[in-house]
């Protein structure tokens, strides 16, 4: 789906490794910049979702990344990308229940294997490319039309 | 019933939001993995939960929950708590054990919240 339209704003926020007391940040800050355009509340939410589930993910399982977001009028982009470790089967980590949390993260509430699956729910387009000992780059998209909820 | 009653019936105590305990909650969600949380495909919940970590607290507020009920007597840490407070997300907490907690909630109307199930995935 090509993007139509301007750049009302682009943000770019990293996402430390081995952070967790702060992560969910950027989701809290994604939000409030949303909501501070005038984006729709339902797209807040969805977009919200996505974002705190990707960002979880990098500062959960890899050696550290970023989070872009880019603000169109018709549409809401996040972009997640990381150092690695890198996904070895995509249509695996997209299986409801399926996680490979070690037992801390468990511990913390993590490791329900909803991440990527809620991503997608939540996201009208959803692009996982990964290469293993390199990284993954996720580009979520939320359409701005109030039809296109779910 | 409002979160002042959720209290009342739990016996809990506030730890944020006790100018807002007149809010009007008629949903609850117990889990504490945060993807189920995330799983819900409504708002204006009550968050029953064990997990005390700041990210339950970040999951309230990116599902535009009514308000976070800690069971077991669980504490968050303190920054937590001003966390919670800066947001406007009132944090109670009981005593009670999670099915108790959910048990009693539910008996005086609290009903569950919708949410995804597991065949709803495309994946």
């Amino acid at each position: 789906m090509p993007a139509e339209g301007y750049i009302l704003l682009r943000r770019v926020f990293p996402v430390p490794a081995d952070a967790i007391d702060q992560a969910g940040q950027v989701s809290t800050e994604v939000r409030r910049l949303l909501r501070g355009l005038g984006v729709e509340p339902e797209v807040v939410r969805r977009a919200g979702i996505v974002c705190f589930e990707g960002e979880m993910n990098i500062a959960l399982y890899t050696k550290g990344g970023r989070i872009v977001l880019v603000v169109r009028p018709d549409r809401v982009e996040l972009l997640f990308s990381d150092r690695g470790p890198g996904i070895a089967d995509i249509d695996l980590v997209k299986q409801p229940g399926y996680s490979t949390a070690p037992d801390w993260a468990r511990e913390l509430g993590f490791g329900a294997g909803m991440g990527i699956p809620n991503m997608e729910e939540n996201s009208d387009a959803l692009v996982i490319r990964s290469r293993v000992g390199e990284g993954t780059v996720i580009r979520a998209t939320i359409l701005r039309r109030s039809d296109a909820a779910d | 019933m409002t979160l002042d009653e959720v209290r009342e019936l739990t016996g809990a105590v506030v730890l944020a939001g006790g100018d807002l305990l007149e809010r009007q909650v008629d949903k609850g969600c117990g889990a504490d993995l945060l993807s189920d949380v995330l799983a819900v495909t409504e708002e204006g919940f009550l968050l029953v939960t064990g997990m005390v970590t700041p990210q339950a607290v970040r999951v309230a507020e990116v599902m535009n929950a009514c308000a976070v009920l800690f069971v077991r007597g669980k504490r968050p840490a303190p920054q937590v708590v001003e966390y919670a407070k800066g947001a406007g997300i009132p944090l109670l907490a009981t005593q009670k054990g999670m099915f108790e907690a959910c048990g009693i909630l539910y008996g005086r109307g609290l009903r569950p919240t919708e949410f995804r199930h597991l065949s709803d995935y495309a994946g």
